[in-house]
């Protein structure tokens, strides 16, 4: 089996859906003929044809909207945002009427929503938001952020036959940087697991997506100065696998969080106080964060690298911590 | 180009319907009114938990609209649609162990109002309180259900007010643009809580707007139920038929204020004096009984009936148990409570690899220029292009239009005649269309494999000639 890229791993994903289940379809803009902006529906027109394969005007919302109601009829719609972003145009849609449908009145929504985000490839600051905090603070949603192609292939084929909104945030950073080896048979990987990247006994730092990438190198700058880092892959930020946390915090007593959204209402946040809550008792130091700062992601490259996390910033705040 | 249906035309469609259908709608309207005013009544003994909104006067149109509608077709209320829920099959106990928060409400409590809906038996979606954003859900619910074969026509109500926001417009535009059998009633009550419709938008009708989206409109008066039905069975129908989707704006006031606590002290006393004189039921009331549909003995055997079911009902619901609390921390997610399964009622087989495979091809059909001689140029390239050879890398001839879902018919706006020349056109443009061959074509094994053993079946089968 050959490597694919994190990008394959998602196109095959929906190819795979779709092929398995006339009720899997795609909406979204220019993801037809044009095979969407990054190429991830490349071929997908062709192999399964309009009316499975919907290139829509400009307009989010009633994306959104017309995914829900198609899954109210029993369809399984994957919808790309052309870039996360634009996410925001649809807030409404996907907070108040998405989310809240299955709880308010007993109607599932099975819809996947996912998109190019994050940033470190100079998008400027609206084409480069991690902007998964704002869904996070939403019951009723489901999120995804996943950082091998594995992962992303397996993860994608759970959220289509989730009977959930789904949001499926894909680094747009790893799309064609990793390479991976992947099953040729069929496989799917469960939403709400951590996975352990690496195993070690002095601290636990905890990311997701393109961070945990930057979390391996720091990792292996530590190592050489012997310090043994375990690094835990959320992959699911909703829910949120509170066991893997604890039971990593338990083991190495220690817990760095990087993330590369910004810092004022991240997920640190919300695993710090998770982590206060069960298992204060075995820290043996402050739980650290490493995060983007508190702005709009910024365009120029100095300035972008400036704001971004990189492998330095968290070995430095990892040798801090375990000073403790 | 709106129908407008004034009311001596309700005549001529009236005749249409069976003596127990000219008695539906009156047995539905008064139904919605009466359970509004016992409502009310339970609202000022403080039973209902939150805010009640009244229709009053405006019950032609949520039952003369869902009346046009077919059992198998899908409709969303909004908040002074309780008619239109009636007509659909839901019980008035349903509706005030909704609005007194029971746990024998269709949401067991978790939402109030017309908040709740039934996806199996009445193909009710519940609406948010955000105004406009059922527009592309029930676009959404027309597509799939085209998309199944199922013959569906779905449709929603918009006030004058829901009517600017930017889901109205969105939506509005997604449904054009797919023809989607959609059809969106804008109920002009002519007041935005207290602002007039004038104030908000800046068109004579609200009807008007149809034109941005190229679809189709109709104007009607809303206190009248007969004419409301007779237009949207007219609209309901061309959907139906594949002309996509309609508009049709009624005519209508608001008779009380945007809810319970609003005096709507900013709407004149002669304008509710004029529409008062035109209350729907007692006009309703009156054409049944100059065309002897009914006599004084059927009106109050109706009435009796009505009187014994609210009575009922209103008792179920003021009996019934509030939720217990534990109650509220279940059902976010769903965790397999629910099965999702689409009710097919086409082959799945045209819509699975390889019957849905198509080349990905852009047709272009003008340059879009103002130039008058721009269209020539193009149709001239166009004749200079073809036959269309397929491009280097294999990538394929056009393929799109034999396997896209068929084009639906334009709207039969016009009369014969005029029909005919623009189909003729379409066929000339459609001849004349410029094909781009799109991207490298499709990349992955699957669909190259499946390609290349048709093509070997179809040499087999010549070689065996």
């Amino acid at each position: 089996m050959a490597a694919i890229t994190m990008l394959e791993g998602i196109r095959q994903a929906i190819f795979e859906e779709m092929d398995r289940d006339p009720a899997v379809v795609a909406l979204g803009e220019d993801i037809g003929v044009y095979g969407g902006a990054f190429k991830v529906t490349e071929g997908l027109l062709a192999r399964f044809g309009p009316e499975r394969v919907i290139d829509t005007p400009i307009s989010e919302t009633a994306i959104v909207g017309a995914a829900c109601g198609m899954g109210y009829l029993g369809l399984r719609p994957i919808v790309e945002m052309q870039f996360i972003d634009f996410i925001a145009c649809c807030f409404n849609q996907v907070t108040n009427f998405a989310a809240k449908s299955h709880y308010r009145w007993g109607a599932p929504v099975p819809m996947v929503l996912r998109g190019p985000s994050g940033g470190g490839v100079h998008g400027g600051p609206f084409h480069s938001a991690n902007p998964e905090m704002y869904f996070m603070h939403t019951p009723g949603l489901k999120i995804i952020y996943p950082s091998t192609a594995y992962d992303a292939k397996g993860l994608l084929k759970s959220a289509v036959r989730d009977n959930n909104p789904v949001l499926f945030f894909e680094h747009k950073y790893l799309y064609r940087r990793i390479k991976e080896e992947i099953p040729a048979e069929e496989y799917t990987v469960p939403i709400g697991k951590a996975a352990v990247r690496r195993e070690g006994k002095d601290l636990t730092i905890l990311s997701y997506a393109a961070m945990v990438h930057t979390c391996m190198e720091a990792a292996e700058m530590l190592a050489k100065e012997g310090i043994d880092v375990e690094v835990i892959d959320l992959r699911t930020l909703l829910p949120l696998d509170r066991d893997a946390i604890l039971t990593s915090v338990k083991k190495t007593n220690k817990l760095l969080i990087v993330h590369e959204d910004t810092r004022t209402g991240g997920i640190a946040g919300e695993i710090a106080a998770l982590v206060c809550e069960g298992a204060f008792e075995d820290l043996d130091g402050p739980i650290a964060r490493v995060t983007s700062l508190d702005t709009p992601v910024p365009y120029s490259p100095p300035l972008e690298e400036r704001f971004l996390p990189n492998a330095e910033k968290v070995a430095a705040a990892a040798r801090d911590l375990a000073k403790y | 180009m709106h129908v407008a249906n004034s009311v001596k035309e309700t005549g001529t469609t009236a005749a249409k319907l069976t003596r127990a259908q000219y008695l539906d709608l009156y047995y539905y309207m008064q139904l919605n009114r009466q359970l509004e005013d016992r409502m009310v009544r339970l609202f000022r003994q403080n039973k209902i938990v939150g805010g009640l909104y009244s229709s009053l006067g405006q019950e032609a149109v949520s039952v003369g609209t869902a009346y046009a509608l077919e059992a198998k077709d899908w409709l969303a209320p909004m908040i002074r649609n309780i008619g239109a829920l009636l007509v659909k099959g839901f019980k008035p106990r349903d509706i005030f162990a909704q609005h007194m928060a029971k746990y024998t409400s269709p949401t067991f409590g978790k939402d109030g109002t017309s908040h709740f809906g039934d996806l199996k038996v009445h193909h009710t979606i519940s609406p948010i309180s955000m105004l406009g954003d059922l527009i592309p859900v029930m676009t959404g619910v027309a597509m799939a259900g085209r998309y199944l074969g199922q013959n569906i026509v779905a449709l929603t109500w918009i006030g004058d007010g829901g009517s600017s926001t930017g889901a109205f417009h969105e939506g509005l535009n997604l449904a054009a643009s797919q023809r989607a059998p959609f059809v969106l009633i804008v109920e002009n009550n002519q007041w935005a809580y207290s602002t007039p419709v004038a104030r908000q938008v800046p068109v004579k009708n609200l009807a008007d707007r149809a034109v941005a989206y190229g679809i189709t409109s109709k104007i009607t008066d809303g206190n009248d139920v007969l004419a409301v039905y007779a237009t949207t069975k007219e609209a309901v129908e061309e959907c139906r038929a594949g002309h996509g989707p309609v508009l049709i704006e009624v005519k209508t006031h608001r008779m009380k204020g945007h809810a319970q606590h609003d005096p709507a002290e900013y709407v004149p006393k002669e304008m509710v004096e004029y529409w008062k004189a035109r209350d729907p039921i007692a006009r309703y009331e009156k054409f049944l009984t100059e065309n002897k549909i009914w006599d004084a003995k059927t009106k109050s055997e109706i009435d009796a009936k009505i009187e014994a079911l609210l009575d009922e009902d209103q008792k179920f619901a003021e009996e019934s148990p509030l939720p217990p609390p534990e109650l509220a921390e279940q059902g976010v997610y769903c965790d397999g409570c629910h099965t999702i399964e689409a009710d097919w009622q086409r082959s799945k087989q045209e819509l699975t690899p390889p019957n849905c495979s198509v080349d990905a091809i852009w047709e272009v059909k003008s340059f879009g220029s103002l130039d008058p001689d721009a269209d020539a140029e193009m149709k001239a390239a166009a004749q200079t292009k073809r036959p269309q050879p397929s491009a280097g890398n294999g990538a394929p001839s056009v393929r799109l239009e034999k396997t896209a879902p068929k084009s639906p018919p334009k709207p039969a706006a016009n009369p014969p005649a005029a029909k005919a020349t623009a189909e003729e056109k379409d066929a000339l443009e459609t001849a004349a269309a410029l094909r781009v061959p799109f991207g490298r074509g499709p990349k992955d094994r699957a669909f190259r494999e499946e390609r290349a053993q048709k093509e070997k079946n179809r040499r087999g089968k010549r070689g065996r000639r």
